[in-house]
């Protein structure tokens, strides 16, 4: 499976990465020689067996849902970059 | 012999023995700090007033008699571990002015043990690279060659302890980023079972492998650090619920009767022949002290680059979402609308390297690949836990080579990232089973150290602490430092 220029602007897309036109071909290469060396996983015999996602296997720990952090909005806002009334403040979305 | 000498279990001794206070401990390394740094570039932040405040609190509390575990000893932390009212900038411009609001667990738990914080050491951009080259703040430099790199990502904490600037520092490891450095600039660094130290307040690369440990000049002192950093912190919910073991006092173990797997794997016929030598050379050692060889068979290891390269991308891709110029970290200048804000912010605040694994991520991610990439790679992480659960039906350890070369050039590999991923070639498949392991310096090759792996079964990091201090007992690669710095 290898990527081609139009491919990867879709994916920079779902990233939300914006790409220079003028580095795309040389980021093409180097992803796709990313991909080559990742393709050896085909080799394997996945034959029944099971996706391991946790090393440990564990299970999700639970608690009673109830509040346990104290509200730090007044230490947290200070480091957005604009902040409103107490909100955070982005470009205007809704004309 | 100078302060910078001693192993952190001899200053600890000499403390509390009242040769020197920490105060004075600090500002001698301070002082190393700010004459030898600028060649190594180890730091990004030097904590001084903080440091010495910390310091003037463990002298007072060693005097009323309530010294902790590590009372007056300082440390560093990597530059990815939260630090209140400290920036935490993970290496990257996206967190230049991040001033971390917390703590992390490991931040939490060793300052209560006493430790005094000298800074957060340089890193790769969130921890992604082999050789420190990422960095938001420049290269490191290994202070056995300056031309020459300290290994990746904790390379910051690897130069900085390898050059006594500070006698120990934390490090994570999610492919290698403890152990690698610590081979390349002849330290002892161990990475503990996943779980096994909480990941809260560690900015998160992949989370199902990422794991913070030690970083220091011997198995003792690493053994003194994992006592204070390990055990269950509610607030990561991947942290176990395990006795913490006395690491310390299970140093002195005889090794009769260990046992030691010599995987086929970890020696190629393309692996250097002379450092496949020093290891063989180790392992014969431990043999001279009853451990026995047993030839062992890990398969599956071979394909564990590839499957790191998909499993750890696609949990960065989602893990590094959250950077997107809202709440904080980097903003653009003059966003056009929402759109232009969260993709201009992410290119401009994140490195290549970061941004090439997000892609990678998020391709492997996507519709119509995940099967192909993504589940597939899981079932090969599958294979390789196996590999080792078989092995260790077997042995009590592992061992191997910890990396395939010695310490390389500056910008010989940095632009071939497909290269520099095999730096990790014998690393990388112990996080994905989630194992412990310890790399330890066990030779010399043109006058640049070479580090060995110790890899343990499941919470038995005691035991691989217990094998490494057993070899430094008989050996004294671990005492080299280099000619770096001496003069000052």
């Amino acid at each position: 499976m290898a990527l081609d220029p139009k491919a990867l602007s879709g994916v920079a897309h779902l990233a939300r990465l914006h790409l220079d036109p003028a580095d795309t071909d040389a980021l093409t290469e180097r992803l796709n020689s990313i991909l080559g060396m990742v393709d050896r996983l085909q080799e394997a015999d996945v034959t029944d067996v099971a996706p391991l996602a946790h090393p440990l296997d564990a299970t999700q720990p639970l608690r009673d849902d109830t509040v346990s952090e104290a509200d730090i909005r007044e230490q947290v806002q200070p480091l957005a970059p604009a902040t409103g009334d107490g909100c955070y403040l982005v470009p205007r979305v809704i004309e | 012999m100078p302060m910078h000498r001693k192993t952190l279990t001899e200053l600890k001794a000499g403390l509390d023995a009242g040769d020197f206070s920490a105060r004075e401990l600090a500002e001698h390394f301070l002082a190393r700090i700010d004459t030898l740094d600028p060649q190594l570039n180890s730091f990004i932040s030097v904590t001084r007033d903080q440091a010495l405040a910390q310091a003037d609190a463990a002298d007072q509390a060693r005097a009323a008699g309530q010294a902790g575990l590590l009372n007056g000893l300082p440390i560093a932390h990597k530059d990815i571990f939260c630090t209140r009212g400290v920036r935490t900038s993970c290496g990257s411009r996206m967190l230049d002015n991040f001033i971390s609001p917390y703590d992390a667990t490991v931040v939490e738990r060793m300052q209560a043990a006493g430790a005094v914080m000298l800074g957060k050491t340089n890193m790769d951009e969130f921890a992604m690279g082999s050789s420190n080259e990422t960095s938001w703040y420049g290269p490191v430099k290994n202070p056995w060659d300056v031309a020459r790199v300290p290994g990746g990502s904790s390379g910051g904490s690897a130069a900085a302890v390898a050059a006594r600037l500070v006698p120990a520092a934390t490090g994570t490891d999610t492919g290698g980023s403890i152990r690698q450095p610590a081979a390349l600039t002849g330290i002892t660094g161990l990475k503990p079972t996943y779980g096994r130290v909480s990941r809260w307040g560690m900015i998160a690369f992949a989370s199902s492998l990422d794991q913070a440990g030690p970083m220091a000049t011997s198995a003792a002192d690493c053994a003194l650090l994992l006592s204070a950093m390990s055990g269950h912190d509610p607030r990561d919910s991947t942290s176990v619920h395990q006795p913490v073991d006395d690491y310390s006092a299970a140093l002195d173990q005889p090794l009769k009767g260990l046992r030691i797997g010599v995987p086929e794997e970890f020696f190629p016929a393309t692996l250097d022949d002379r450092i496949a030598s020093t290891t063989r050379a180790a392992m014969a050692e431990l043999e001279k002290q009853g451990a026995t060889l047993v030839s062992i068979r890990l398969p599956s290891v071979d394909l564990s680059v590839p499957a790191y390269y998909v499993i750890a991308p696609a949990e960065a891709s989602s893990n590094l979402s959250r950077f997107d110029g809202v709440r904080y970290g980097y903003r653009c200048d003059d966003p056009q609308d929402l759109e232009d804000m969260y993709k201009r912010s992410r290119s401009e605040g994140f490195g290549a390297e970061v941004k090439r694994r997000i892609l990678v991520g998020t391709y492997a991610l996507s519709h119509g690949y995940y099967d192909a990439y993504y589940l597939r790679a899981q079932k090969v992480r599958r294979l390789i836990s196996n590999d080792f659960a078989r092995a260790f039906e077997q042995v009590d350890v592992i061992m191997g080579p910890t990396s395939p070369e010695q310490a390389f050039a500056l910008g010989a590999k940095s632009d071939d990232p497909v290269t520099m991923y095999m730096a990790d070639v014998f690393t990388i498949a112990v996080n994905l089973a989630g194992l412990p392991a310890l790399s330890m310096p066990a030779g010399m090759i043109d006058g640049l150290p070479v580090g060995i792996q110790v890899i343990g079964n499941y919470f038995r990091e005691g035991q691989i602490l217990n094998v490494a201090h057993q070899f430094q007992q008989a050996t004294d690669w671990h005492q080299q430092a280099p000619a770096f710095g001496e003069s000052a």
